[in-house]
């Protein structure tokens, strides 16, 4: 009974942060003489407020949960992939690259091939920084960084040279695009909205994630990679192997993100010369996603709607108010600060409660997003 | 056709100006990540000091008051992230994305409301150092600058003494590879790691003000463009040594103005390509100059002191 | 597993509990638009500010809301910073369940939501730029499409950079080699090469549309190449004017005027005046008629302008090889190559 009231508590902390976030947010707004109330009310219409809504929330937490599970991947071999990003759009280009040659196939085998292809993508290009991390000892912060870089000029080039849309070719304008996929390919909507399979999809991945890391040989080396490299190479475990495992598993999701957005979504690729105007941010928002998530696929999935929520909800509330993007973004960043620093509670509350439990020491401060979080995760799923 | 000469020349101090707000970022970054605290939201930072700076510099006519603008709100970032990343012991490569996008929208918003438009400060002035500015080639290249291009250079070499010649950098190093044998030997964690954090986001800022009010003299939103993001992939190439920040930041400048100069001369190579090379190379020569030195080993790691 | 379950049931609860009672509230105040007022909407990649592509759509809906009688004739709302496309289409898709009379996709990226969200809403009036796709062809009927014949004040642009510059090397800095920033290099280039074709015109792609650093060091390229004239496109050119300015070398605009950031050199300005497209559209829109056609604004019909800075003293005979230009072009008798 007392350990359901304190999950109650834990879960509800990051609510209560984002409740403070959203207290700071309403002095900012009502410097800008915008009232609050209806401010915050449109942001729960937007979100919540309809069918139409609660779909535009789905739809827009798809890419950062499946960005998500990557880094939990990566996050748990203790490998730090900052290039979702570039991942999300080098899988976006090889899977729109098979909808636009094989236009003579059924349109499911192109499905499966396109997410493939973006799976394949994003673990070339997480592979890469895995590689050079795991045997030229090149930090996997600076390379996927730069990879981010690569990965936009490579998307410029593609979609303004050998991938722009035929009819653009023969036009002035030359708007740096693809064709569009016949709609055959289109993932099919679940609800008459923008709700797509995809999202079913990431839940299923999501699951398929959890069986990987807690279930398989495979997940238990990276995991234990992460958590202590040199007992893992004394226990055999090809210590390298496993980074770039990690790392090309984690690009690999980014990559099906990637595929899932065009094929989902936009249904062909433009650029306009940013990573973002692809990914919407959510190589970087994943990376939030998953670390709320507490790292746990299942865990990110929650988190997920609950970021996609606030992306989707926060647009429609600098619509209804008129209030600049920027007020937006500014509260994004309060959202996340508030609730990754609410943690510590949550954290202190753990601690007593093992303290209590136990009667034993209390567990040795280490990090808490590996250590930690890993055994509490194992102990709830067990 | 052009005078290899004058390529050369405009080449270099090309290199010397965009490398600058990269040292003030970078250099800030390593006082943080040597004592354990990484900083993801330095282009944040960078984005409210470039907008402080410019503000001020722009409705008081004085550019120094700008630069102290940048300080005090560089300071006051790294203050709220030393509060969250030191005390509530928070993930931070996570707070630092939400400062960052933190700082983004803030510097947005505020220039909206003070400034509604993009506007023009005359920024400090090229200062020719006397003598050395006439030495051929060298004085074109290297002392024909602005204060703040000086300064960036200049903080190179005062960081290195720091870190590796007084108490205090050998506490901020401790503080970043033991974090509990600093602590018993009587050494404050949490005031160290203020420090450092704090420092870093005045660099930060004064980074962003470099931008603003000496390179580019103007403000726009997220003028930056992630260069942040480049300045901490720079701590990384540098192995957490002022020189090798100072090797990287060079390395990473210098090819990106060599691309300039590849299309304003017409090699024929794709704009893509070219934009590609300075990402591309920084990579490569970190392989082949295999460098083996691991990170601060208490890096991301909070500090509890268990009271 | 069940404790991440409750986590999720809580969260929604919660949010359900707090969010619920205000959200009831809100149609309630969307009452007060009255039947005659003209409602539009727009979405746009940048800021209303940014001196360049966005501004440009923006201001000129300004003016159109002064003609029509005010704030009470026309409401303009804007989503600005949409550089997200999916973010971009919710936006659009909720302007028009909103009931605005017109909402325009102020970005050449937002073609393939527009196509799809514009056949849910027949009484809904769209428009798309930069294209001249108004999705007919589709059997669309409710978008209208424009865009600039950027070529053509890039032309006039060349034609005087060229006259004007002494060292006969001019520097050009763009975004990505595409769309209306390649149009404009183009005609930039084309008039400066029929107007000395010994000048050499140096063109540098950034590859970004915000990297204001980047546009700066390509200008000072630019200058230590030994150009004496410059122009750029897109709003991160902002620096890229100020190094002009440093140096005292001359600066050429498109899209909005940018001789506030620097009146001493800024020669000329291409600016882009969409109320000649837009009057046209709301007049068929008056009509009945949502959608289904293509406007190009052009020297021609009076949607580009060039617009000279007063306080830049223009030899005589360089004005009147610009006017001459502008003549050329609008009766045909100057043809810019675009491809």
């Amino acid at each position: 009974m007392r350990l359901k009231f304190d999950s109650v508590i834990d879960a509800l902390l990051p609510v209560f942060a984002t409740f403070a976030a959203l207290g700071v947010g309403a002095i900012m707004l009502m410097a800008l003489q915008v009232s609050p109330v209806e401010a915050y009310s449109a942001l729960w219409e937007g979100a919540f407020g309809s069918k139409n809504a609660i779909a535009e929330t789905l739809v827009k937490a798809t890419p950062l949960l499946l960005v998500g599970l990557g880094i939990c991947i990566a996050f748990r071999a203790n490998v730090i992939n900052i290039g979702a990003e570039g991942q999300m759009i080098i899988g976006g280009l090889m899977a729109t690259q098979v909808g636009l040659v094989f236009t003579d196939l059924p349109g499911w085998v192109v499905i499966i091939m396109a997410i493939f292809a973006g799976f394949l993508g994003g673990a070339i290009w997480g592979g890469i920084p895995g590689a050079l991390k795991a045997y030229f000892g090149v930090n996997e912060i600076l390379s996927t960084v730069m990879m981010n870089a690569i990965a936009v000029q490579i998307m410029n080039f593609m979609l303004r040279g050998p991938m722009m849309d035929p009819a653009q070719l023969e036009k002035a304008s030359k708007i740096p695009q693809t064709a569009r996929l016949a709609e055959a390919f289109r993932l099919p909507r679940l609800v008459p909205t923008r709700l797509h399979l995809g999202f079913v999809f990431a839940i299923a991945l999501a699951v398929l994630v959890y069986v990987l890391l807690w279930r398989t040989t495979l997940g238990y080396r990276i995991r234990a990679v992460g958590q202590n490299p040199h007992a893992s190479r004394y226990g055999g475990i090809r210590v390298r192997r496993r980074i770039v495992t990690a790392l090309l598993l984690s690009g690999a999701f980014a990559g099906i993100a990637g595929a899932i957005q065009v094929y989902g979504v936009n249904y062909r690729m433009i650029t306009d010369g940013s990573s973002t105007g692809f990914t919407g941010g959510a190589g970087f928002n994943g990376i939030v996603a998953a670390l709320f998530g507490q790292l746990h696929p299942i865990g990110t999935i929650p988190a997920s709607i609950f970021f996609g929520a606030l992306l989707v909800g926060a647009n429609k509330m600098q619509r209804v108010v008129q209030i600049p993007a920027a007020l937006i973004t500014a509260l994004n960043g309060l959202v996340v600060i508030f609730v990754v620093s609410s943690e510590l509670w949550r954290r202190r509350r753990q601690k007593q409660r093992l303290l209590v439990d136990e009667g034993g020491e209390p567990p040795p401060s280490e990090s808490p997003k590996t250590e930690k979080g890993a055994s509490a995760s194992e102990e709830v799923m067990a | 056709m052009m005078s290899p000469e004058l390529i050369i020349v405009g080449v270099l101090s090309s290199t010397i100006r965009l490398a600058t707000p990269y040292l003030y970022a970078a250099i800030g970054e390593t006082f943080g990540q040597r004592s354990g605290v990484l900083n993801l939201g330095v282009d944040g930072q960078m984005l409210i000091g470039a907008f402080a700076a410019f503000y001020i510099a722009f409705t008081t006519g004085n550019l120094w008051l700008g630069v102290l603008a940048a300080v005090i709100v560089g300071a006051l970032m790294g203050l709220a992230m030393a509060f969250v990343s030191v005390n509530l012991q928070a993930e931070q490569g996570i707070s630092g994305i939400g400062f960052y996008l933190f700082g983004l929208g803030m510097s947005e918003l505020l220039f909206k409301m003070l400034l509604g438009t993009v506007e023009t400060v005359k920024g400090f002035p090229d200062l020719e150092i006397p003598f050395l500015s006439d030495i051929p080639y060298i004085g074109e290249i290297f002392f024909q600058h602005n204060i703040m291009v000086y300064g960036a250079f200049l903080l190179v070499p005062i960081a290195w003494f720091i870190f590796n010649k007084t108490t205090l950098g050998l506490k901020i190093r401790s503080v970043g590879e033991n974090p509990e044998a600093a602590d018993s030997l009587g050494v404050s964690v949490a005031r160290v790691r203020y420090f450092t954090i704090i420092l870093a986001g005045i660099l930060s800022g004064v980074a962003g003000a470099s931008m603003s009010i000496a390179l580019l003299n103007v403000f726009q939103q997220n003028m930056t463009s992630g260069l942040g993001f480049i300045a901490v992939a720079l701590v990384y190439f540098g192995a957490w040594r002022a020189f090798g920040v100072l090797a990287g930041a060079l390395l990473f400048s210098f090819v990106n103005s060599l691309q300039l100069w590849m299309q304003v001369l017409n090699i024929p190579i794709s704009t893509e390509l070219a934009i590609m090379l300075p990402y591309i190379l920084t990579i490569v020569v970190l392989v082949l100059t295999v460098s083996k030195v691991r990170p601060p080993s208490a890096l991301t790691k909070p500090f509890d002191r268990g009271d | 597993m069940k404790k991440l379950l409750f986590v999720l049931v809580i969260l929604a609860l919660a949010l359900t509990a707090c969010g619920g009672a205000p959200a009831e509230e809100a149609p309630a105040e969307e009452a007060p638009a009255t039947a005659e007022m003209f409602k539009v909407a727009v979405i746009m990649p940048s800021s209303i500010t940014d001196l360049a592509f966005s501004q440009s759509m923006y201001d000129a809906l300004l003016a159109i809301q002064e003609e029509m009688g005010g704030e009470e004739a026309m409401e303009i709302v804007y989503s600005e910073g949409m550089f997200v496309v999916d973010d971009a289409a919710a936006a659009i898709r909720d302007y028009a369940t909103e009931g605005y009379d017109l909402v325009i996709a102020h970005g050449s990226q937002y073609g393939s939501s527009l196509q799809e969200i514009a056949p849910d809403f027949p009484e809904t009036s769209f428009a798309w730029g930069t294209t001249l796709n108004t999705f007919s062809e589709e059997g669309i009927t409710n978008v209208f499409a424009y865009e600039a014949d950027s070529q053509e004040g890039g032309y006039v642009n060349g034609v005087i950079a060229a006259s004007l510059s002494e060292a006969g090397v001019i520097g050009v800095v763009g975004p990505i080699e595409a769309g209306d920033a390649s149009l404009y290099v183009k005609g930039f280039v084309a008039g400066a090469e029929a107007t000395n074709p010994d000048v050499t015109v140096n063109v540098n792609w950034i590859g970004s549309f915000s990297d204001v650093a980047l546009a700066s060091e390509a200008a000072n390229t630019h200058v230590a190449a030994g150009a004496d004239v410059l122009t750029g496109t897109a709003q991160m050119v902002v620096g890229a004017v100020g190094v002009a300015e440093e140096n005292g070398v001359l600066w050429f605009g498109t899209q909005s005027s940018q001789t506030s950031l620097a009146p001493d050199i800024v020669v000329a300005n291409q600016v882009y005046d969409w109320t000649v497209a837009l009057d046209e559209m709301i007049t068929l829109i008056g009509e009945g008629t949502y959608g289904g056609t293509a406007y190009t604004i052009t020297l021609e019909n009076g949607g580009i302008v060039m617009d000279y800075n007063s306080a830049y003293d223009l030899p005589e005979d360089v004005k009147a090889a610009a006017d001459a230009a502008v003549e050329g072009i609008i009766d045909g008798s100057i043809v810019i190559p675009v491809e």
